[in-house]
């Protein structure tokens, strides 16, 4: 029980820290809320594909995953994550880069651009590219002749995810490297080292971990995105159907435990994702508090 | 290694930063450029640097035309207002930096730059902080380490950008007399940009005072403040008083009354005079002087500030005198400044 000499004080005190923060009762009211919220929105849902993915047990689950399509969807997946990651890390350094540190006319424009495939439906980016390398498009008759296949094939289905995933790594780095400003570059040059060593020793280390978040956001989404691929992949079983695709296809089927086999396969891959990151907080937290306050 | 600006001008966007500024820096001379914000200071030494280019004109390093030359190329060492440190490396590969990435030909071995390193930071006085990063160092010690990373790269000429400006006063002074010694130890030729006056006044051989894109004057502490050329350098170094006046015959009036000071020079017409506060003689008869009536008057440390109201209270001046001096507590004060500078009208 509470020392009755030290209740006033104690009241003192609470009364002083009113003033600028919540009452106990408050902060415990909004931390329930918050995690009472993740639990039922998404921790949940991930338990439910799990608990559905091995709800007739560990053989039906492997026998599941270890099926021709699903084998060729984890594939394509992880390929086409594998292409358009790193396109993605050079174009929006690049970006990122002539955004933060120079100064030219459509700046605006350009920054407005990058956030297009935020503000746009994943169909609507699907739809385009249909529309400018279809059968019926201006480039689709050139595209036959020459015998190259971009629609309802690998190259269409990493165009709409490139495009799908262009803002993770431009985002996040613009802010970064705009509070960083140009001044480390400058000192750089002063000292003698060209571009290149520039970018590799001064400008690379301050941006990593920043870059690897957007890398990191990238890519879960590169392997999660389903509506612009949906719409250029054309669903051929084994072929063209990246996971999130496949999963549609066995769920329609009412092939529940298949279904919920891919998408925890699929969500384990995004978890590995995420640990990852965690880890790497926990590993350097002071090194990017440094990077990043400072 | 001497540095000449020739004709130079800078524009931004159409807007002119530098308007026509030359400049001639002798070898091993310890430079200031003293201005307010905007007056292309700061501009004027990235262009010295390589950091910008020229809209027009030339700079000379020595005899050599440097205004094509990259920053690499003319390998000057610059510090900054805020360090720029790099700060994922320990201080050592900070001040090591500048030698590492010279081409293989030219660089020298890894225990060659680090025996550099403690060399440079023994001159600095920060011995034995080799390991350190710099966010684990004070502003002042950021600071000579990055002047230490500078002088790594035995730079031609030593540009230093507002080099104490984040720096709080104490550090500040303590520094400035450092950096004195410092290139009185190696003799680069050192050019560095502040808005304080103090610090340009104290510091520097010669002060070179800008303001909105122009030199206004180029001279010693001693010239700049005991004989300013414009109502710019009057105004902005030192305390300065100013009072509207008529110059007729060679001789200063104020209203209708000549105030015994001779000024053969000038045209007849409106005119400014300024002069300095302590710069002044009382008068016990007023027979050629100003006279005012005290407004107000203030302690400022070792003296005393006496507002005189003139000519019927139209204007107001300032004037010193010593704390005990018994004109203070008069209320009718004549005076006559002992040196001074009138200004024509249109000058300004």
């Amino acid at each position: 029980m509470a020392d009755p000499e030290l209740y006033p004080a104690d009241a003192h005190h609470e009364h002083a820290s009113l003033a600028v923060t919540e009452r106990p009762l408050a902060r415990a009211g909004l931390m329930f809320v918050a995690f009472a919220f993740l639990a039922v929105f998404l921790l949940l849902p991930l338990v439910v594909v799990f608990e559905q993915a091995f709800s007739r047990g560990i053989g039906a689950f492997v026998e599941a995953i270890n099926e021709h399509d699903t084998i060729a969807a984890i594939k394509l997946t992880l390929l086409v994550a594998v292409i358009s990651v790193p396109l993605n890390l050079v174009f929006g350094v690049a970006a990122a880069w002539a955004i933060a540190k120079f100064e030219f006319k459509g700046k605006a424009f350009l920054t407005t651009l990058i956030d297009l495939p935020f503000s746009v439906s994943p169909v609507i980016s699907g739809l385009v590219y249909v529309l400018l390398f279809g059968a019926s498009s201006l480039l689709g008759p050139w595209l036959k002749m020459h015998g190259i296949v971009i629609l309802f094939a690998v190259p269409g289905i990493v165009l709409a995810t490139v495009f799908v995933t262009f803002p993770f790594v431009a985002r996040e780095l613009i802010p970064l490297m705009q509070e960083q400003g140009t001044g480390d570059e400058e000192a750089a040059l002063s000292l003698g080292a060209n571009g290149w060593q520039t970018f590799w020793h001064v400008t690379l280390p301050n941006i990593k971990w920043g870059l690897l978040y957007g890398v990191l956001l990238c890519n879960a989404r590169a392997m999660g995105e389903f509506g612009a691929v949906s719409v250029v992949s054309g669903h051929i079983r084994g072929m063209t159907n990246t996971m999130p695709l496949h999963v549609e296809i066995l769920y329609n089927e009412y092939n529940a435990v298949g279904a919920f086999a891919v998408a925890s396969v699929l969500a384990g891959l995004a978890l590995v994702t995420l640990v990852l990151k965690t880890l790497l907080e926990l590993r350097y937290g002071a090194e990017i508090a440094a990077t990043r306050g400072h | 290694m001497e540095v000449r600006v020739s004709n130079v001008r800078k524009e931004f966007d159409r807007f002119p930063a530098l308007r026509d500024v030359s400049l001639d820096i002798r070898s091993g001379e310890l430079i200031a450029l003293l201005g307010p914000s905007g007056s292309g200071k700061t501009t004027l030494l990235r262009l010295i640097a390589g950091l910008e280019r020229p809209t027009r004109g030339t700079i000379f390093f020595g005899d050599e035309d440097a205004s094509n030359r990259t920053i690499q190329e003319r390998n000057v060492g610059f510090v900054f207002q805020h360090y720029a440190l790099f700060r994922h490396m320990t201080v050592a590969d900070n001040i090591g930096f500048g030698l590492k990435v010279r081409p293989s030909a030219k660089r020298p071995t890894k225990a060659e730059i680090r025996r550099r390193a403690s060399e440079l930071l023994d001159l600095v006085q920060l011995s034995g902080l080799e390991k350190r990063y710099p966010a684990q160092l004070s502003g002042g010690q950021r600071q000579r380490v990055a002047l230490a990373r500078a002088m790594a790269i035995e730079p031609r000429v030593l540009l230093l950008d507002e080099p104490f400006g984040a720096l709080d006063a104490q550090v500040r002074r303590e520094l400035r007399r450092w950096l004195r010694e410092i290139h009185d130890a190696t003799g680069h030729t050192t050019i560095f940009v502040t808005h304080d006056q103090e610090e340009a006044l104290e510091l520097a051989d010669r002060v070179v005072v800008m303001s909105q894109g122009r030199i206004e004057q180029i001279g010693t502490a001693d010239e700049v403040y005991d004989t300013p050329n414009s109502p710019f350098v009057y105004g902005f170094i030192g305390e300065s008083s100013s009072l509207p006046v008529k110059v007729e015959d060679g001789q200063v009036w104020i209203s209708d009354r000549p105030i015994g000071l001779a000024a053969p020079d000038l045209p007849d017409g409106e005119a400014t005079l300024y002069f300095r506060p302590h710069d002044i003689e009382l008068l016990d008869e007023c027979n050629g002087c100003i006279a005012g009536t005290v407004a107000a008057s203030r302690r400022v440390a070792g003296t005393r500030r006496v507002e005189l109201e003139i000519g019927g209270g139209r204007e107001r001046v300032e004037i010193e005198l010593p704390v005990g001096h018994p004109a203070a507590q008069k209320s009718r004060v004549a005076f006559r400044p002992k040196r001074w500078k009138v200004f024509p009208k249109m000058a300004e």
